[in-house]
């Protein structure tokens, strides 16, 4: 599953910012495009890159936007320390240093002629997004798609338009919850495992994809696991503090695994003692 | 034409449930429907009923003063509605608002509450049922307050 970087991997190429959107108050999407004359790089849904701010530093960041469109990167970036801030101000027109990509990808063989469950919380639907992507643009090759989102509040989901347009095709199942609910908001209040008691689901057909803090993720596991999926047939996709993203430095050493080159993408069977360990 | 009996004795929460027991709690049954807008039961009034939705949304709210009311759950198709009928004291904790046009079985709670005393393995049936609703609350509540997506 993992990509192939044919450059020195420790060398970051040098993309323009071609674009920052708005997503939430606090969370951008950022489109990198090559500098004139370097090829683009194509990425497995749930890859991450490193991303250089220069002067600054460098961050591992997955990659949010269509494996399809080979011209481009996107990513989306929550504003919550010095790097981040610096990255989602930067100008279009402006250099960013990009290695990668690194680690696994979403199990998209795997899934196939499967129905797949999305699972996101919060900024976990942006590494989820390629995976939606791909089996939104190979229809034919998969089942149902569920996706269930929970968010903080209505202001904090992403992508809503495109959440929306998703939910409007029959073969899909789109259920949105927030934690905390305002006035003019008229969808589900309440945790993301919530969710499960609507979604029409056939898990012995199925393959879920899960994304978001880990708290949110251990509680996920044991709902679909309740609901009657494999752990096989769970994947995750797991954060740690990533440096080289090769493998060398063991920064995010997690147990056995380096979930900069073994991950970030796990099955859940891999992941499930060492999830419920203290302190790893 | 499905009836009350039916309904019942086909909803999740009452799976298993003898169909002598499924027969006694639909002597306490009735169909009920809330436009959207309404108030199914507001923070104080007496519990004297619980509800099965069968179509449509609701939303538990609270009130704080000088706010607006604070929505903490919303429950939908198959959800149970209200467990504050079968406690003593027995009053709502929180307003119930159909925000959707919500179809619904009502359960007359008093009724209710007279046959599981008089019959202790029906109430330990339905004590059970309740018991597993309120553990999925709970834990929803604990997770909903580590407010997992904060910003750290």
């Amino acid at each position: 599953m993992a990509g192939t970087i044919t450059t020195n991997p420790m060398l970051p190429q040098p993309y323009l910012v071609r674009d920052v959107a708005k997503e939430t108050p606090d969370t951008f999407s950022l489109r990198l495009e090559p500098e004139a004359g370097a090829n683009g790089r194509s990425f497995q849904p749930g890859q991450f890159s490193m991303l250089w701010v220069f002067g600054i530093g460098e961050l591992p960041i997955s990659i949010s936007g269509d494996p399809a469109l080979h011209d481009r990167l996107v990513y989306t970036v929550r504003s919550v320390g010095q790097a981040t801030h610096s990255l989602v101000n930067q100008r279009v027109g402006d250099s960013v240093g990009v290695r990668g990509p690194f680690g696994a990808s979403w199990p998209t063989e795997a899934a196939r002629g499967r129905d797949v469950i999305v699972v996101a919380g919060g900024i976990g639907l942006a590494p989820l997004r390629p995976v939606i992507y791909h089996v939104l643009q190979n229809r034919k090759d998969y089942g149902r798609l569920v996706i269930l989102y929970g968010g903080r509040s209505p202001r904090d989901l992403l992508y809503r338009k495109e959440l929306a347009t998703w939910a409007r095709n029959r073969e899909n199942q789109v259920l949105v919850t927030v934690d905390y609910g305002g006035l003019s908001w008229r969808g589900h209040v309440g945790v993301v495992t919530t969710l499960f008691k609507y979604a029409r689901l056939e898990p012995a057909r199925s393959v879920a994809m899960v994304c978001g803090p880990e708290i949110m993720m251990r509680f996920v596991m044991r709902e679909l696991i309740t609901q009657g999926l494999s752990r096989d047939d769970i994947y995750l996709s797991m954060e740690r503090n990533m440096k080289c993203a090769v493998g060398f430095c063991g920064h995010c050493q997690y147990g056995p695994y380096f979930i900069c080159k073994d991950g970030p993408i796990f099955r859940y069977e891999q992941m499930r003692p060492l999830l419920e360990k203290y302190e790893l | 034409m499905e009836t009350l009996e039916g309904i019942i004795a086909e909803h999740h929460f009452f799976a298993g449930l003898e169909s002598y027991y499924t027969s006694l709690l639909t002597g306490c049954a009735a169909n009920v429907r809330f436009a959207p807008g309404t108030y199914i039961f507001k923070e104080g009034e007496e519990a004297n009923e619980f509800y099965l939705i069968r179509s449509g949304k609701v939303a538990l709210e609270i009130f704080a003063p000088h706010r607006n009311p604070i929505v903490v759950e919303t429950l939908g198709a198959g959800d149970i509605l209200g467990w504050s009928w079968l406690l003593p004291p027995y009053i709502w904790k929180f307003h119930a608002h159909a925000v959707q046009d919500t179809r619904a079985i009502a359960l007359d709670g008093k009724c209710l509450r007279t046959k599981c005393e008089e019959n202790h393995d029906l109430g330990y049936e339905v004590l059970k049922r309740f018991a597993q609703i309120m553990e999925q609350r709970l834990e929803a509540t604990r997770l909903q307050l580590l407010d997992v997506y904060a910003a750290r």
